[in-house]
Formats: C-alpha cells, sequence, structure tokens
C-alpha cells in the first residue's frame, strides 16, 4: 500500500475566486498524491474548498497556479476514466432505472460492446438491490435508492477512479451505514482509485486507507493519517479501540480547523 | 387500487371539466327568467342550441369550425417550430437572452389588432395575413415559455453526463432534448390558449369563413344568437383540444415528479 503507484497528484495547487471584496484564496499551494488502489479521504470543515479539489481532479475547472495530473498528464477536462458522485446524485429523472445504469454505455466514448450492455445492467441491478425497480423512474425511488443508481450508473463505465463528493451526507444514519458496506464490497470486488470529500471522520476512518485532513479556508493539508486496518473490513471494526482512537485524534485535529473557521467567519462579518 | 383510482380519475376529469358549465348554464336560465336583463339581449341557451342546430345542418357552421381550427393549428404550429430553437437558444446563452429579452418583453406585449393595419399593408389580405397573426401570438407566448423552462434546469446532468463520456452532440441530444420536452408541451399549451384568443383578431382580416368571421357578420345583423354560438364554439374547442394535449403530456411526461390528480 506504501509503495503504491502514484495516479493523481496535485502539485502547488492554489485556486482564487474573483468576489465583490477582492480575490478569494479557496486553495493554497497544496500537494499530496492519489495512488493505485487507494481510497483517499479529505475531511474538513464545509466551505473550505474540498469540492473545488474535487472538481479539478473531474476535470471541471483548472487551479489558478499549480498543475492536477493523472499519470504525468494535466487534467484538462472530465472524462468517462474518472466516474464522479455528486452530493446531490443527479440521477436522470426522464430514464428508467436500468436506462439511468445503461447511459455510459450507450455513449460513443463507451468501449462496452452493445452485446455486453445487457449483462452488465443486469449485474449492477442485482448488485445494488435495483433489480425490482428495473423499470421504474427515479420519482418513485428513496434516497439511498437513487443514491444506489447514481453509484451503478459510475460503475457501470469502469471508470479507474471514483471521485466522491460528500455522496452519504443526504442520507439517514442507517441507509448511510449500509452504503457504506455496500461500497466496501463493490471496492473489494473491483478495486477501484477512490478520492471522497466528506465531513463525517467516522466515515473516513472507516473507508479510506488515507485520510487527509484539510484546513480552514485557504485549504492546506493539516495532516496525512495512514489508516491502517485491512479491507475488506466489517462494520465491528467501529467498535474496535483503535478505531475509536484514531478516530478521535483525527476528530480533535478536524475541530481545530472548525474552530479556525468559524473565527475566520465572525471577523468577516465584523470586518 | 392504483388501477382503480386511474378509471375513476379518467371519469372524474371528464365530469369535472363538465361539471362548471352545468352551473354556468343554469346561471344563463336563471339570469334570463329573472327578467333582469332584457330577453332580446340575452337569447336563451334553447334558441342558441337552435341556431347551434340550423348552422350545422343548413348553415356553414362546420365549415367555419374547419377553416378556423386550420388557420389555429397552423399559426401555433408555426409559431413552435420557431419559438422551440429560439428558446434553446435564448434559454442557453446568456448573452443572447440578456440582447433579446428585452425586446421579446415589447413584442409579446402589442395586442394583435393593433397590428393588423400593419399586416394588411406588407401581407395583403389573404390566408397568409391571418395565419401570421396567430404565428405572432402563439411564437411570443412559446418562446418565453420556452426559455424560462430552460433556465431551471440543473447543470448537474449536464456534469453528470460528461463524467460519463457525453460528447456535446450527446449532451445535447440526451440530456438537454428530453429535460425540455416539459417546457415545449407547457409552451405548446400555453400558445394553443392565446392563438384562440387571437382567432377572432386575426379574422378581421377580410374572412369570409371562420367563427371569427361568423361572429362579426352576425354582429352586422345584430344576430345575437349566432355570436353566442360562435364564442361558445371557440371556448369549446379550445378546451378540447387543451385537454387533447393535457392527456398526451401526461404519457410523454410519466417521469416528471408531479402529484398525480
Amino acid at each position: 500500500m506504501d509503495a503504491a503507484r502514484e495516479r493523481i497528484r496535485f502539485q502547488n495547487v492554489s485556486m482564487q475566486f474573483p468576489t465583490a471584496g477582492g480575490p478569494l484564496d479557496v486553495v493554497s499551494d497544496m500537494s499530496f498524491t492519489v495512488g493505485q488502489g487507494e481510497f483517499v479521504a479529505l475531511v474538513g470543515p464545509s466551505g473550505c474548498g474540498k469540492t473545488t479539489l474535487m472538481n479539478m481532479a473531474a476535470g471541471f475547472v483548472k487551479p489558478t497556479s499549480g498543475r492536477v495530473t493523472l499519470d504525468g498528464k494535466e487534467i484538462t477536462g472530465p472524462g468517462p476514466d474518472r466516474g464522479v458522485m455528486f452530493q446531490e446524485y443527479g440521477v436522470f429523472p426522464w430514464l428508467t432505472v436500468e436506462q439511468n445504469i445503461a447511459f455510459g454505455l450507450e455513449l460513443k466514448a463507451s468501449k462496452v460492446s452493445p452485446g455486453e450492455r445487457g449483462a452488465i445492467v443486469e449485474r449492477y441491478l442485482k448488485l445494488m438491490g435495483l433489480n425490482d425497480f428495473r423499470k421504474a423512474y427515479p420519482k418513485k425511488l428513496s434516497g439511498g435508492m437513487r443514491q444506489r443508481l447514481a453509484l451503478a450508473r459510475a460503475y457501470a463505465v469502469h471508470p479507474e477512479f471514483v471521485l466522491m463528493d460528500e455522496p452519504f451526507g443526504a442520507l439517514d444514519a442507517q441507509t448511510r451505514s449500509a452504503m457504506h458496506d455496500l461500497l466496501l464490497e463493490i471496492l473489494h470486488a473491483e478495486g477501484k482509485t477512490v478520492m471522497l470529500i466528506t465531513h463525517s471522520v467516522e466515515e473516513a476512518v472507516y473507508l479510506a486507507s488515507k485520510v487527509l485532513v484539510i484546513s480552514a479556508r485557504p485549504s492546506r493539508i493539516r495532516e496525512v493519517i495512514d489508516i491502517p486496518f485491512p479491507y475488506p473490513r466489517q462494520r465491528a471494526l467501529q467498535e474496535t479501540p483503535e478505531f475509536n482512537a484514531l478516530r478521535a485524534r483525527i476528530h480533535g485535529s478536524v475541530m481545530l480547523e472548525y474552530a479556525a473557521q468559524e473565527a475566520q467567519a465572525r471577523s468577516r462579518a465584523q470586518g | 387500487m392504483a388501477k382503480g383510482n386511474r378509471r375513476g380519475g379518467m371519469f372524474s376529469d371528464f365530469g369535472w371539466a363538465l361539471l362548471p358549465f352545468v352551473f354556468l348554464l343554469s346561471f344563463w336560465v336563471l339570469l334570463r327568467e329573472s327578467g333582469l336583463i332584457n330577453p332580446t339581449l340575452l337569447p336563451s341557451p334553447l334558441s342558441v342550441f337552435k341556431v347551434f342546430w340550423t348552422n350545422l345542418t343548413q348553415g356553414e357552421l362546420l365549415a367555419n369550425i374547419r377553416m378556423s381550427v386550420q388557420r389555429v393549428v397552423l399559426g401555433l404550429l408555426l409559431g413552435m417550430l420557431v419559438a422551440v430553437p429560439v428558446g434553446f437558444l435564448v434559454g442557453w446563452y446568456k448573452p443572447v437572452r440578456r440582447f433579446v429579452d428585452p425586446l421579446i418583453n415589447f413584442f409579446r406585449a402589442l395586442p394583435p389588432i393593433a397590428l393588423i393595419p400593419l399586416v394588411i399593408v406588407y401581407l395583403g389580405i389573404g390566408e397568409v395575413a391571418k395565419i401570421a397573426i396567430l404565428f405572432y401570438a402563439s411564437f411570443f407566448a412559446a418562446v418565453i415559455v420556452m426559455y424560462e423552462g430552460m433556465t431551471q434546469i440543473s447543470p448537474v446532468y449536464i456534469r453528470v453526463a460528461r463524467t460519463l463520456g457525453a460528447t456535446d452532440f450527446e449532451i445535447f441530444t440526451k440530456v438537454m432534448l428530453p429535460m425540455t420536452v416539459p417546457h415545449m408541451l407547457t409552451a405548446l399549451r400555453v400558445a394553443l390558449g392565446v392563438a384562440w384568443a387571437t382567432l377572432v383578431a386575426s379574422e378581421l382580416v377580410a374572412a369570409q369563413q371562420g367563427l371569427g368571421a361568423m361572429i362579426q357578420n352576425a354582429s352586422a345583423f345584430f344576430d345575437l344568437g349566432t355570436i353566442y354560438l360562435g364564442i361558445i364554439c371557440i371556448g369549446a374547442l379550445a378546451l378540447g383540444m387543451d385537454l387533447l394535449l393535457r392527456r398526451i403530456s401526461k404519457r410523454l411526461v410519466a417521469w416528471q415528479d408531479k402529484v398525480e390528480g
């Protein structure tokens, strides 16, 4: 795991947004890498620019300075090699469940032959527990099911990377927990390189192999913590003292940044 | 349960559409019987029905209806044909919207009747002139619904499609088009109403036939029964076509997040 081949690299990345009160530094001189097969979680206070980092990896925005590279080549736009899970799942409401899953497979960019499509759709319908809803439109689905559908659609095109931006934020605790285990199961079976943005420390420690604690704005890396628990992980892991010690440590680190963020907001409100 | 509901829904759709007219009819009868209005100024429903019957069997009612429906449908289709691409363009490109929005709101507010002299000057008094007025009215009604709808489309779907590898063309055909279908249907319904409302104005342009022409001819002879007949026919045709469109919409956009009812 330590010697993982480097895939995505953030190299001295900075990001500024123009605002009415002058340019706002959102990300400041950030460098880190995501290695082959790694599961990297970014945790930090909300509004600290985590989503911006994911948008860079996805190819939706370019940094103001610095480089984001994939296998050494600069990322210039989105592509099917990097599957993205958005906060708002973005399930297409005008397509049925199975049509949603097949969407990426029917594009010109798809490398899948028409004969294989059906089998892939079947596989993910079963895997995500959506078989009974295959002909249903998304309006009939619960939040957890939409989430699973979005995951199925992203996975169906076989991306090498999965980029997730707070994908479980809108789910209730039970559904979220079930999604965590489903995700671990699929990752175990298919082996993907993952970048996860979250504000839940527990989620980060349970899922990731490496956790980056991001500072208050402008984003810097405050701490990098390797999570030593081997995969596949079981729910029981969350009850162990090792898990809780690690969680408490990272939580403390994140809370300091929350406090800093609060102080920033206060001084802005006064200024 | 669901099946029973739908069946009941279909029956009551028609029933609910009919009910207010039963009230309207009774009000009409009561008003006439009450003596509040001079009976020569308000024909009874029965006498209007007699006018309807003679017009239907001996007169030109069917020919008039056919003519008017033809004009409305033609004006409406032409209006939609232009409104849909223009709505796309205006809704999609912000600079275009900024430029075109004031123009559209300027022209949209002009009453079609005010344009009749100009239409006659430029297009004469033939069929083209009448359809041009209907085209004008339905285009401006439809285009505004189209582009207002377009601006409400969430960009997340386009982002998702891009991450799955969609090209610009695929994003247009597989994401933008299906997302705008509901707005097209709404635009069509709004424009249909506006087109019928403009029919009489368009038939002011030297029309020999059509419901609007029928009303105008009748007014020259103070033939109130025929005037009422023409008005009722226009209303009934507009209502019927709207119900039909609504049924088609329901089927086409079954995916939409609407409470059934």
